[in-house]
């Protein structure tokens, strides 16, 4: 499936130009995941600007409020703010999701690029990437965020695991298009070489999948961050997570439902928005879209 | 067909081969001393040295390598100094719960995905294609752990309809054991339900725009017909395509909603592993699963093999 999507798409597009913009910015879509995203980049960004209380002061007389104007999320079961705590914890998430899809976009491009232009290379990469494929995901990012001990540099190096073979896959897809392309072989008699070549003429011309794809490692990411917090696995308390809030809630359901309902709200949005973010440049950047719609 | 199933074994063995070698390598990765992490804070030197011993740590980094290998041929993964039993027992007696959560999963993400995918392509562009598909990317967009809790609050708080946790073993009745896996299940399944429901509209779409699907409305057969014996059969070759990915979509959950629901499959003995750091189990673990979805993705081949002619000719 995503070989196929590479494939069309390799080559057909090159993301940035002014025509791709004002078509993204008119796909309501893609509008709708920018602002979702947006809002919460900027919750993070001015975290201590819209932070009410103290995230980790413990309050033992306030414990258990439920939502108010006081405490608009309400108070766990030390007195803290959840609205707060839920607001920093948005910090974890999108720098841990930052970080995987910057490691993710490096290394998976160059195993990608080797694999697909260095054809001596493509069966031991990809046959490394299909064994790294055949672990179910979390299972792959919570042992080795066991093996490493649980720090967000170690978290990303997790989650890059498990996303840089899919990622490089999507690369190879497309570079293996690519290489073949006039253009390419033009620069290749003129006497380019390798290293030219693929910076210059093959790698610019994936992009288009590659950015969707990164777009939805980010999303993946933030799930899985948010999946290690809950299981003891994420960065230590009492730094507020999304995912460990949620897992300090889930023994107190019962009488204070509002611990866990907002910080999964929060992922959801934030997953939400990237979401609709891949699609609309999925939509743009692949040419089989463009005819549809004349 | 003998020969194109030969192939793939053949393929797989590479591969086989790495997924071990990760497994292999969890315990190299971790810093400091494995042993001493093992045997706790307050172990003595003496017994950390026990541990090592146990572990096999104390040889060289080759002897180690060749040591699993060769238990690994002979099905042996290994002992959890923990649990005090070999790791394979250990797992196998959680197998079947996460085997039978992963059915159940399948089974939904089968019965709501696919009519519903098929439906909105049969509409599309319609409120009720934009409705399906906006289930379907929440289906994607909330973190599944988080939808348990919730359904939890709902069914067994509020409604008090369904336990909020537990296992009921068969033995206890058919029923009970039913109920303690149904919101475990649907929990598990929304991820998938979103991803499928969204691939079986698209390829339904593809397929509805083919001359044949014309012809065959053309020369007056009935539009149920036509969408029940040619669309949908064609569609659905994609669908099995990603049933692999599902089944370790499926497997990557249980990890996370056999804790929320506290149910002692194969998924939770690895979270409580990890927090423990029983790096045998965990090893096992991942070796098990990963052996497992090579499989599963070896017998998609071979059935997709069978249905599409095309593909047996490499």
């Amino acid at each position: 499936m995503a070989d196929a999507a590479a494939i069309a798409t390799a080559g057909a597009a090159r993301p940035g130009g002014p025509s791709t913009l004002r078509r993204l910015f008119s796909h309501r879509l893609f509008v709708t995941g920018i602002v979702l995203f947006g809002a919460m980049v900027a919750v993070a960004v001015f975290a201590d600007l819209l932070a009410t209380h103290d995230p980790t002061r413990i309050r033992a007389r306030e414990r258990f409020r439920g939502p108010s104007a006081a405490n608009f999320f309400g108070t766990d079961n030390f007195g803290r703010d959840v609205f707060t705590r839920v607001i920093y914890g948005s910090r974890v998430s999108l720098e841990i999701g930052f970080y995987t899809v910057v490691v993710t976009a490096i290394c998976g491009t160059a195993a990608g690029a080797a694999a697909g232009y260095f054809r001596r290379l493509d069966e031991w990469v990809m046959r490394t990437m299909d064994a790294l494929m055949a672990f179910p995901s979390i299972m792959l990012a919570i042992a080795i965020t066991a093996a490493l001990g649980p720090s967000k540099f170690n978290i990303v190096i997790a989650l890059a695991f498990v996303y840089v073979p899919r990622t490089a896959r999507i690369v190879r897809g497309s570079v293996l298009v690519v290489r073949e392309m006039d253009y390419v072989q033009a620069a290749r008699t003129v006497g380019a070489g390798h290293g030219r070549i693929l910076a210059k003429h093959v790698l610019p011309n994936c992009m288009a999948p590659l950015i969707v794809q990164l777009t939805f490692v980010f999303a993946y990411a933030v799930i899985s961050e948010a999946v290690l917090s809950f299981l003891g696995m994420g960065p230590p308390p009492p730094t507020p997570t999304w995912g460990n809030v949620i897992a300090e809630g889930r023994d107190f359901i019962r009488e204070a439902y509002w611990i866990t309902l907002f910080p999964g709200i929060a992922i959801a949005i934030t997953v939400l928005g990237l979401n609709l973010l891949g699609d609309g440049l999925r939509d743009v950047f692949d040419p089989r879209m463009k005819i549809q719609q004349g | 067909m003998a020969r194109f199933i030969v192939v793939r074994l053949v393929n797989s063995i590479p591969v086989l081969l790495i997924v071990s070698l990760v497994s292999f390598s969890i315990m190299q990765m971790v810093p400091g001393d494995p042993a001493s992490i093992m045997a706790g804070p307050q172990a003595t030197a003496r017994e950390v040295e026990e541990m090592r011993q146990a572990l096999g740590l104390n040889r060289p980094f080759l002897d180690q390598l060749v040591i699993w290998y060769g238990n690994l041929f002979q099905g042996d993964l290994g002992r959890s100094i923990l649990l005090g039993r070999s790791v394979g027992q250990a797992i196998s007696e959680r197998l079947g719960i996460t085997l039978a959560l992963a059915l159940f999963g399948f089974i939904v993400t089968l019965a709501i995905a696919v009519p519903a995918g098929v439906f909105a392509a049969l509409k599309q562009n319609s409120w009720m294609d934009q409705a399906v598909m906006t289930i379907a990317l929440a289906g994607v967009s909330l973190p599944n752990f988080w939808l348990g809790l919730m359904l939890i609050v709902l069914f067994s708080v509020v409604l008090d309809l369904l336990p909020a946790g537990g296992y009921v073993p068969v033995a206890d009745g058919l029923w009970p054991w039913f109920k303690s896996l149904i919101l475990p299940s649907f929990s598990l399944a929304m991820l998938q339900v979103g991803l499928l429901a969204r691939i079986t509209r698209s390829a339904m779409l593809e397929v509805l725009r083919q001359d044949y699907i014309r012809t065959a409305r053309a020369k007056g057969l009935a539009r149920i017909y036509v969408v029940g014996k040619h669309a949908l059969k064609n569609a659905l070759v994609p669908v099995i395509t990603v049933i692999g990915i599902v089944f370790s979509l499926l497997l990557s959950g249980s990890v996370v909603i056999e804790t929320v629901y506290s149910l002692p499959g194969l998924g939770r003995l690895l979270a409580t592993s990890i927090l423990s750091r029983d790096y045998p189990v965990i090893q096992g673990g991942l070796l098990v699963t990963a052996a497992m979805f090579v499989f599963v993705n070896l017998a998609v081949d071979v059935l997709y093999a069978l249905i599409d002619p095309r593909l047996r000719e490499d």
